[in-house]
């Protein structure tokens, strides 16, 4: 007998299946909550460092050096841009003691960060006192993506944000837009009601109070920007990984996990996006991934797919999941 | 970080704060300043402009403003008007002495102010200075453009040495309603489009502030004035009745359906715990159901047979399930 042990991405992998079907709901539940799956587990904490960190920082970086408008803050959202930074790191702080700490003599700050090397002092509220403002700066130390909503009117509003790594949309032209604008071209959920719910839960939200949930959808190779700026980078992959050999090490599911906190000083809600990547290949070593993940392939209306934009291989995908894997060298 | 993950210790953290009076003055005639903090010293969580706390007063509980600085503070200050005819938590407040711990919630929010306002028109009668003061704060330090009618009697107004240092010229005080009432008409006459309105005081101002504002031509969204949102109340106690086993769970006020089944040995799935995510939807067999939530439509409401069990209830003594 063997003993295989598990990439620790694996172990932690937020596999989002409940069931052997996928349907959208306002599938939220409390943050900070371990789930335990097959392979292990995730959910622990609100901001997840791991073996990528260095690497997913890096290409942030060189994705705003090319692209500026990754990072956009509409003028009435600074003071929720520095609450954001504030409530991160000291998220980081109390997650790392050991490598982060943030102290505060009055308006100033001292930020270190062992794992980066990075020694940061800052005013509150002075923009240039940090590299990339608030936001920017936050963007340098957390993996995750970041959106911020603006609540008046009875509604919410995207108005500020720092996204590196979406999933076939982009912040530059959703930024000013309202919650459910934003999400108008999604099927089903209007019939449904999953947003205008989902909107009335993150209006109630009460300073401090956090929640997730996670999203899904798949990407061909690990590529984190599959923004809609970059889709002729990788628009075209969609049709050719399908008669490519290397189709399961090639086709990845991207789950994102989500968190929605009410920032506590500015009242702006804080959305928070963690993108992980599996190849169909990583998790069928996990028998009852490859089932599931095979079956929810398989029965997903077409109008779900089409929108995820896996119309092209899910047939191929299912089918290596439920059959072809068996085979595979 | 460790994390405890059974429902108890998350509902502990939701749940309130036990802070030490630090120190107790007067702030006017009838009015007593509290300054509260963490017995461990650590900073209090932050809170928006506007917010407040519920504070345990004996057998009462009241809603009070938090007038100091939101970020990481080191106290929660409120300022308490004695009320002599009223249920006796302002009495309470006016004899707790310095060391004495209470109970108080996290903040609560419901008087933010608008981010996209072009300007701030603050107004103030009496004790309903006391929201008003964090939002002031906050303008300053984000250099948001405002003014403050405050109209309080002469001698009786609570912090407006603070008050007067932090807007000095932006700040008008009347001691009398009619030169306050002109002023106020002025006001609401002359302000840039995009201003918005936050008026706390007593009810007559508050209405005559919706008049003026509405016969200057403003529309509604743009006045906002203080009503403390109270959290989701306990509610009154009922029995569930399990379909399949016979069993009768008592469900006492405060307590959810959802965790009376839960403690009764009883799991229902369920994710949010907030009457959204519609996890927890049960059966109803017989009675009717006090519906609290956001998942079910009103066509499902009104049909009365299924219920959310974490936040919904019984408008009968008895809701049985079909469990």
């Amino acid at each position: 007998m063997t003993t295989t042990v598990l990439d620790p991405r694996i172990a932690r992998f937020p596999f989002p299946f409940r069931d052997d079907s996928y349907r959208y709901s306002t599938n939220v539940e409390p943050a900070r909550r371990f789930t335990p799956t097959e392979a292990g587990g995730w959910g622990d904490r609100v901001l997840d460092i791991d073996d990528e960190y260095r690497d997913e920082l890096a290409q942030r970086a060189a994705i705003l050096r090319r692209d500026p408008s990754r990072c956009t803050v509409l003028p009435h959202m600074r003071a929720a841009a520095w609450d954001t930074l504030l409530t991160l790191l000291r998220e980081l702080a109390a997650t790392h003691p050991q490598q982060m700490t943030l102290e505060r003599d009055g308006a100033r700050y001292r930020w270190r960060n062992q794992l980066l090397g990075t020694d940061q002092e800052f005013t509150y509220g002075g923009d240039a006192s940090l590299p990339g403002g608030p936001l920017g700066f936050a963007g340098q130390q957390v993996q995750e993506d970041i959106v911020l909503l603006d609540q008046r009117e009875g509604s919410l509003w995207a108005d500020a944000g720092l996204v590196t790594f979406a999933a076939d949309w982009s912040l530059g032209f959703d930024v000013g837009m309202r919650f459910l604008e934003v999400h108008g071209p999604v099927p089903r959920i209007h019939e449904e009601r999953v947003i205008t719910r989902a909107e009335q839960f993150l209006m109630r939200l009460q300073p401090g109070e956090e929640f997730r949930r996670t999203n899904w959808t798949m990407t061909v190779d690990r590529r984190l920007d599959a923004s809609t700026e970059t889709y002729p980078e990788w628009g075209r992959d969609r049709r050719l990984v399908v008669d490519d050999d290397r189709l399961p090490d090639r086709l990845h599911l991207r789950v994102e996990v989500q968190h929605l906190i009410r920032l506590a000083e500015s009242g702006a809600v804080l959305f928070l996006i963690r993108t992980y990547l599996a190849s169909l290949t990583e998790l069928a070593r996990i028998p009852g991934w490859r089932r599931r993940l095979g079956s929810v392939l398989a029965e997903l209306p077409q109008d779900m797919t089409d929108y995820k934009g896996l119309t092209r291989y899910r047939d191929a995908a299912a089918h290596w999941l439920t059959e072809g894997w068996r085979y595979a060298p | 970080m460790s994390v405890d993950l059974s429902p108890t210790a998350v509902q502990a953290r939701e749940a309130g704060l036990l802070l030490q009076v630090a120190d107790a003055e007067p702030a006017a005639p009838g009015i007593r300043t509290l300054r509260l903090r963490s017995p461990d010293g650590a900073p209090l969580p932050s809170f928006p402009p506007g917010s407040h706390i519920v504070v345990d007063c004996g057998t009462r509980r009241n809603a009070y403003s938090l007038t100091g600085p939101g970020r990481e503070p080191e106290f929660y200050s409120v300022s308490v008007l004695l009320r002599p005819d009223g249920d006796g938590g302002s009495d309470f407040l006016h004899r707790v002495r310095v060391g004495d711990l209470l109970g108080v919630s996290r903040p609560r929010s419901a008087f933010v102010p608008v981010a996209t306002a072009r300007r701030h028109l603050y107004v103030a009668g009496g004790i309903g200075i006391t929201p008003l003061l964090s939002h002031v704060r906050a303008a300053t330090e984000w250099g948001r453009p405002f003014e403050l009618l405050y109209a309080h009697r002469p001698g009786a107004g609570a912090h407006t040495a603070e008050l007067r240092e932090l807007c000095g010229e932006r700040l008008r005080e009347f001691p009398g309603r009619a030169e306050f009432q002109r002023a106020l008409e002025d006001a609401v006459r002359s302000q840039p489009l995009g201003t918005h309105l936050y008026v706390c005081g007593p009810a007559g101002l508050l209405d005559f502030v919706h008049a003026a504002a509405g016969r200057a031509g403003w529309p509604q969204e743009r006045v906002h004035a203080e009503r403390f949102s109270a959290a989701l109340d306990p509610g009154e106690p009922f029995t569930a009745s399990l379909a399949g086993t016979g069993a009768r769970i008592p469900v006492p006020a405060g307590v959810s359906l959802l965790e009376a089944l839960e403690r009764a040995g009883t799991a229902v799935p369920h994710m949010c715990r907030q009457g959204v995510c519609g996890e927890c939807r049960l059966r109803v067999v017989r009675g009717r159901p006090l519906h609290r939530d956001l998942y079910l439509s009103p066509e499902e409401r009104a049909a009365g047979d299924a219920v959310m069990a974490c936040v919904s209830r019984s408008h009968d003594e008895e809701l049985e399930l079909d469990l």
